[in-house]
């Protein structure tokens, strides 16, 4: 094996594999959003006014973020509770709950966003169980609606929650639980500052994931949110695949990674206060 | 935990509920996609009306079914290059990552992970781009290629926790031994960091297998893609047969983990 200096000759493979097919595609695609056509003859902002210039377009960044966002609040609302659980559970309930986060991991997204297909649909488990119980009279749209998605991103999504928050979680040393409560701390008050704290580099990482993943879900979007609500990822398929109107298209991906990646800063960010607070 | 005083209590009840919950949230439609799957019905009604394996009769229909046949073989293909080609790239590099303190090391490591966090639709386009641009028609190696740059951070990620773990010792005394660098790696390094190769090499192949942001833009009618087949699937007509195709997926997914949770621990490594 190389020694010493020699090491960072074993990372040259994937750091060339990288710059070459990874950093130089995305350099084209900055190159292409500051072209006029698709064969960077001519260069202008063109592609830049279409795509920030536009009231829909503004929207429809406006209605992704706010998808991711939403995502991460339900993921968090629901995955925080079952890890907390997973840590007081014994053994067995403890592996029930690591395989249930990981299997929907290793299902693809297109069966998942199927499931909610058949969930949400007229004649699907929400409403057949509805109106079975008498709540509801006729079947009611899940489908293609906002509240739809969010509820099938986060089942598809939650893993990317989950998984960061048992880790953290399982840092936490026991006695210190058992230290706060005898000192007669109560549950909520060991939760918020005994807890809460160690959970928080999970809570930041499964954030970050579960936003990047749910803001760029183009399938689930597509199937489950359907024609009425616009999406960064479909106007950028439509504009590159459809129109092919190609630096529009690379100036709308570039904005739906800039966002991403503001919210990513922020939440690190975010993490590194809390750490040193 | 201790005594619980009312408010405990409640606390107690309301984590415990929104657990379940969470719970059912995460199982539950996978199990509704494989009842699904032997549905009698053309529409798509829960639960239902009668049980049929018709759905996995047509999906293994090899005239009825080619083109999914054609595109399911393409995705093993594609699933199993990237799995070598990102497994091998991201061992090398977690071992010269996990032995040094140097800077660029953690810088390195920042950078390698990057294509995580990136809006996989982005890079799809990028990638796009830059093959049109290099006059390169679609192929299965492009695919590749692309998909390998999404796999190797979860690869990245298992080596590094394995070769964090190695003790340096051990490929020194092989080397005072007398054997090379190649043999020690063979024989010392391999063996002990292989749980953690064998995991990244298995997340490799699923993430590619899975990819969606990718092959939407690089495949074509030549090289499709499963998930891009089954996608058109779902958007047009709604066809049952992504119902039995699903059933298939889960089936080799639940299969996949139990056998890979029982050789290297997969779940533990994911949370890890």
């Amino acid at each position: 094996m190389a020694t010493g200096n020699g090491l960072w000759r074993l990372a040259l493979p994937l750091a060339l594999a990288q710059a070459l097919f990874f950093v130089a595609p995305l350099l084209l695609l900055l190159a292409t959003s500051f072209a006029t056509d698709e064969n960077l003859r001519d260069w202008g902002l063109r592609g830049w006014r279409d795509a920030l210039g536009d009231a829909f377009h503004i929207q429809s960044v406006l209605n992704t973020m706010r998808l991711g966002a939403l995502t991460v609040l339900a993921t968090a609302l629901l995955a925080v509770p079952l890890a907390l659980v997973h840590m007081a559970a014994g053994p067995t309930l403890r592996r029930i709950i690591l395989m249930a986060a990981v299997l929907p991991l290793l299902t693809s997204v297109v069966v998942r966003t199927f499931a909610w297909i058949v969930i949400l649909g007229r004649e699907g488990v929400i409403n057949a169980t509805l109106l079975g119980a008498g709540v509801i009279t006729a079947p009611v749209a899940l489908l293609q609606t906002e509240h739809g998605l969010i509820l099938a991103l986060t089942q598809i999504e939650m893993p990317l929650m989950l998984l960061p928050l048992l880790a953290a979680l399982a840092r936490i040393d026991p006695a210190l639980l058992d230290a706060s409560a005898s000192l007669g701390g109560s549950l909520a008050r060991t939760l918020w500052k005994v807890v809460l704290p160690m959970a928080m580099p999970g809570l930041i990482a499964g954030a970050t994931l579960v936003f990047a993943s749910a803001s760029t879900a183009f399938i689930s979007q597509g199937v489950i949110g359907g024609g009425r609500l616009n999406y960064l990822p479909a106007l950028v398929w439509q504009q590159a695949m459809v129109v092919f109107d190609w630096p529009l298209a690379a100036a709308l991906a570039l904005t739906l990674m800039a966002s991403v990646l503001m919210v990513a800063g922020a939440l690190s960010l975010l993490g590194s206060r809390v750490r040193h607070a | 935990m201790h005594r619980y005083t009312g408010s405990d209590r409640l606390l107690v009840l309301l984590i415990v509920a929104l657990a379940g919950i969470g719970f059912l949230i995460l199982v539950g439609p996978v199990l509704v996609v494989l009842v699904t799957s032997f549905t009698s019905s053309r529409a798509l009604r829960f639960p239902p009306p009668g049980l049929t394996l018709q759905w996995y009769r047509d999906l293994f229909d090899p005239v009825r079914s080619s083109q999914i046949h054609v595109a399911a073989g393409n995705s093993l293909l594609v699933a199993a290059l990237t799995a070598i080609v990102a497994t091998s790239l991201a061992t090398a590099a977690a071992l010269a990552i996990a032995r040094t303190r140097a800077g660029w090391a953690r810088f390195a490591e920042g950078g390698f992970m990057a294509p995580l966090v990136l809006p996989g639709i982005a890079f799809g386009l990028a990638a796009l781009m830059f093959f049109s641009w290099l006059r390169l028609p679609p192929s299965l190696a492009l695919l590749v290629a692309g998909h390998a740059m999404i796999a190797a951070p979860f690869a990245l990620r298992t080596v590094g926790a394995a070769a964090a773990g190695l003790d340096p010792a051990l490929e020194e005394s092989s080397a005072a031994l007398g054997a090379g660098p190649w043999r020690t790696f063979r024989r010392v390094t391999l063996p002990l960091i292989m749980p953690g190769v064998a995991a990244g090499a298995f997340l490799a192949f699923v993430s590619s297998l899975d990819n969606v942001p990718v092959s939407l833009f690089l495949a074509s009618a030549q090289t499709d893609m499963l998930p891009i087949r089954l996608w058109g699937m779902m958007e047009t007509a709604l066809d049952v047969r992504v119902a039995a195709a699903s059933g298939v997926l889960v089936a080799v997914a639940f299969i996949l983990l139990l056998v890979m949770d029982r050789a290297v621990g997969l779940a533990r490594r994911m949370s890890g």
